[in-house]
């Protein structure tokens, strides 16, 4: 854990007391089991927004703390180790994260107060195909007499039922591709001719397919600059995958954490299997794997609060790292549980499932292998 | 990472010495990986001497042992600023085991007067030492050696073999681990005790390795005498005292860089000159870009770590639990650098000898070799993680004990 300062400290052991106590792994069973259609809760949302973790990132101006991507991450880790479901992520992370890189001060007036008393929940509705791939943006964006009219469709997008706005990134000019020619909008869920549909996945969370059949909205609705949208869009990707991260750090932590008590309980041969030296060993390698992606995801959080010029390369290095542990970890969360693992009554399922589900969001190792390569050049 | 830097005073003095003592004819050069000095000529002996007297060979040591005294930080901007001018510190090569291993055991067990004597010679690089620990049947299971120390009064004497010595040959000074107790436990009855080799009772043998001449030899004791007062630590107490000297060895190859001293090249370069690329500047060859990504990914992961483990230690040097993973990782690091390197290079990979090869080929082969190594000394790969699940993660004990 990077060395917190006293805010940090406190946060961190408020988000981690208030996981444990009131929104532990078996909420999350009663949400799935209930089938609620925006996939988490309805007691969860006024609750974060007391607690303020809404506005970690938004400046005082706008009623927020101004607290910064670690401390947000100290947060998403708590909340990614009990698997608790909410917009947290999808709006204060990703939505402010768009207003505070690419808002006019009107928009930053309009929604930071909105994402911090939680009336507003924004999402980032970006890829429209199944596999992330930002540039390849085809939803039309046209000019007609005082603003645009968007027709096209999004797949995938996180809390898409319950967003009240979507970030959508539309094509201006150019062709799916291209970076150039992108430009982003502000568009409410109720415009007319915006339709959506929920997505039933295994990980249970709340994704939703948008149609946008000429969605009129005005020119005030743009985003950034019109055409030069992409390098927003990249930023606030940076932003997701880095908060995404912690998230899927705090996962697979709570996953080490579970095998690693199995291991000292489980009597087998008349041993605790963790006396197993093939255990203590494969115990040992994946808590290496934890260190190194830890340092990763406080390293790609550090350099957006100290905006540095290698933050991509951090923010690509550390969906990669810490996805690759946490996709083995959760394999091995099955494998050392044996028998038990398989079964839907214990919780190991559920963090496979999510763990995939966080892998693919906003690209998968795959993905950021190769951008990490472009970056340093080759 | 980019806030304002508390030691830019310091940094300018740093700056302002090198470029009036680092002689130039010196200048992006080092010591070999066998520590040897060949072709630095009368400059490397004009350069310790300006380092030692400043207490820069060994900075975080106290200024009466030798050191300057300064905190981690400083001795970090020192490393820096050479770094920056193409200098290096010769100083803990040249004192062999001492600098990074002997030197800072001796500090925490020594007396006054064993601090005194050996520290100084140590910081500046003109006494170097080796360690007698291994033993052609003690390994990984260190603690079952056989030679013995008997007591006889003012001495001891010190009879059997001892294994990978590095620069035993060269060596002025050795510390030895040998069995004063034989009828105690086997983790008991060990002391830990401080010898000059330059003795009729010691002889030592070079060991070619598959990389070709190496610093390792065999050492043999026969009736070697040992002052009582170079015993380091309490009599039978020698197994505290190279537990906490291997923790000290550990955090020392934690760099994840090979073997050797120089600044390597930017391994994706290096790539694409051999290599090629494609219309859109990746890697011509795609698994290779893969696999080479994914390596530079994780030596940026074991920077962070590093990076993060020292400031969660406040600047602190710690001899820390962190240190086996640390290892493992710089070993994991470093050996498939090498072997990415030596694929990339093809044919010209293969280099043994000769001019039909690059100075850069024939030491990607050697440092290749060698680096087969690192995962075996110091704790193999598979020692450290018992260390991390015994130690750092609780597990109960596995089939070996230590």
């Amino acid at each position: 854990m990077a060395a917190l300062n006293e805010e940090q400290s406190l946060l961190k052991d408020q988000a981690s007391a208030w996981v444990r106590e009131q929104s532990p792994v078996v909420k999350f069973r009663e949400m799935r089991d209930s089938g609620v259609e925006q996939a988490f809760a309805p007691t969860i949302w006024p609750t974060m927004v007391e607690m303020g973790w809404t506005g970690i990132l938004v400046p005082e101006q706008y009623g927020g703390s101004d607290l910064g991507y670690l401390t947000f991450g100290i947060v998403l880790e708590e909340l990614g180790r009990q698997l608790v479901a909410s917009p947290l992520f999808a709006s204060a992370l990703v939505g402010a994260s768009g207003l505070l890189l690419g808002g006019s001060d009107p928009q930053k007036k309009q929604y930071l107060p909105a994402i911090v008393d939680g009336s507003e929940i924004l999402t980032l509705a970006v890829d429209e195909g199944p596999r992330h791939a930002p540039a390849r943006t085809a939803l039309q964006a046209k000019k007609t007499g005082g603003g645009y009219a968007l027709s096209g469709a999004k797949a995938f997008v996180p809390e898409g039922m319950a967003a009240t706005t979507f970030v959508v990134s539309a094509r201006t000019s150019g062709a799916a591709g291209e970076t150039a020619g992108i430009t982003l909008f502000l568009v409410p869920a109720k415009a007319k001719g915006l339709s959506r549909r929920r997505l039933n996945t295994f990980d249970s969370r709340g994704y939703a397919n948008l149609e946008l059949a000429n969605v009129e909205v005005e020119a005030s609705a743009v985003l950034g600059t019109i055409d030069n949208g992409f390098a927003l869009l990249d930023g606030i990707l940076d932003r997701a995958r880095a908060g995404l991260s912690a998230e899927m750090l705090g996962t697979a932590a709570q996953a080490f954490d579970m095998t690693l008590s199995y291991l000292k309980t489980r009597v087998q041969f008349g041993k605790v299997i963790g006396s197993f030296q093939a255990l203590g060993h494969r115990a040992a390698m994946l808590f290496t794997s934890m260190e190194l992606a830890r340092s990763c995801a406080e390293g790609a959080l550090q350099a957006l609060d100290a905006k540095a010029d290698n933050a991509a390369e951090l923010c690509s290095l550390s969906k990669s790292k810490v996805g690759d542990f946490l996709h083995e970890m959760s394999n091995q969360l099955i494998q050392i549980h044996g028998g038990i693992g398989m079964t839907d009554e214990f919780d190991a399922g559920f963090y496979l499932k999510r763990a995939r589900a966080l892998e693919a969001l906003y690209g998968n190792q795959a993905f950021h292998r190769d951008r990490y390569a472009r970056l340093l050049g080759f | 990472m980019s806030e304002s830097d508390p030691l830019s005073e310091f940094r300018t003095d740093v700056r302002t010495w090198l470029n009036e003592n680092f002689p130039p004819s010196l200048k992006n050069k080092s010591l070999g990986i066998e520590g040897g000095a060949e072709g630095l000529g009368p400059d490397l002996e004009v350069w310790r001497e300006r380092l030692a007297r400043r207490g820069w060979g060994a900075p975080t040591w106290p200024k009466e042992y030798g050191g300057a005294g300064l905190g981690p930080h400083e001795a970090r901007v020192i490393g820096d600023e050479m770094g920056r001018v193409g200098a290096f510190n010769p100083i803990p090569m040249l004192a062999g085991m001492g600098v990074t291993m002997v030197g800072p055991t001796v500090l925490e067990y020594g007396t006054e007067d064993q601090k005194r004597r050996h520290l100084p010679g140590i910081a500046s690089g003109a006494v170097r030492w080796c360690l007698g620990l291994s033993e052609p049947n003690a390994g990984s299971d260190l603690a079952s050696l056989t030679t013995k120390a008997e007591d006889k009064g003012d001495h001891f004497v010190i009879n059997g073999q001892k294994t990978w010595t590095s620069g035993a040959d060269i060596s002025h000074w050795c510390g030895a681990l040998a069995r004063t107790d034989p009828k105690l436990a086997k983790h008991d009855g060990i002391s830990f005790v401080l010898l000059p080799m330059d003795q009729p009772g010691v002889r030592t043998r070079p060991i070619k390795l598959i990389a070709g001449a190496s610093p390792f030899c065999e050492t043999y004791f026969d009736n070697a005498i040992a002052e009582k007062g170079n015993l380091l630590g309490k009599l039978n107490d020698g197994w505290n005292v190279v537990k906490r000297l291997l923790q000290h060895e550990r955090q020392s190859q934690t760099g994840g860089r090979g073997p050797g001293g120089e600044r390597p090249a930017k391994l994706e370069d290096l790539a694409k000159q051999y290599v090629g690329t494609n219309d859109d500047g990746t890697l011509a060859d795609a698994d290779l870009r893969t696999r080479l990504v994914s390596h530079l990914m994780d030596a940026r992961a074991h920077n962070l770590t590093i990076s993060r483990i020292t400031a969660e230690a406040k600047g602190k040097v710690s001899v820390s639990a962190a240190a086996s993973i640390l290892k493992n990782s710089a070993t994991h690091v470093a050996q498939t650098r090498s072997e990415l390197t030596l694929e990339l290079m093809g044919a010209q990979g293969l280099a043994w000898e000769g001019n039909e090869f690059t100075r850069q080929e024939l030491t990607t082969v050697r440092e290749w070799l060698f680096g087969k190594a690192m995962s075996i000394y110091g704790g193999s790969f598979e020692v450290q993680n018992n260390i991390i699940s015994k130690n750092i993660l609780g597990l109960p004990e596995t089939t070996q004990k230590g």
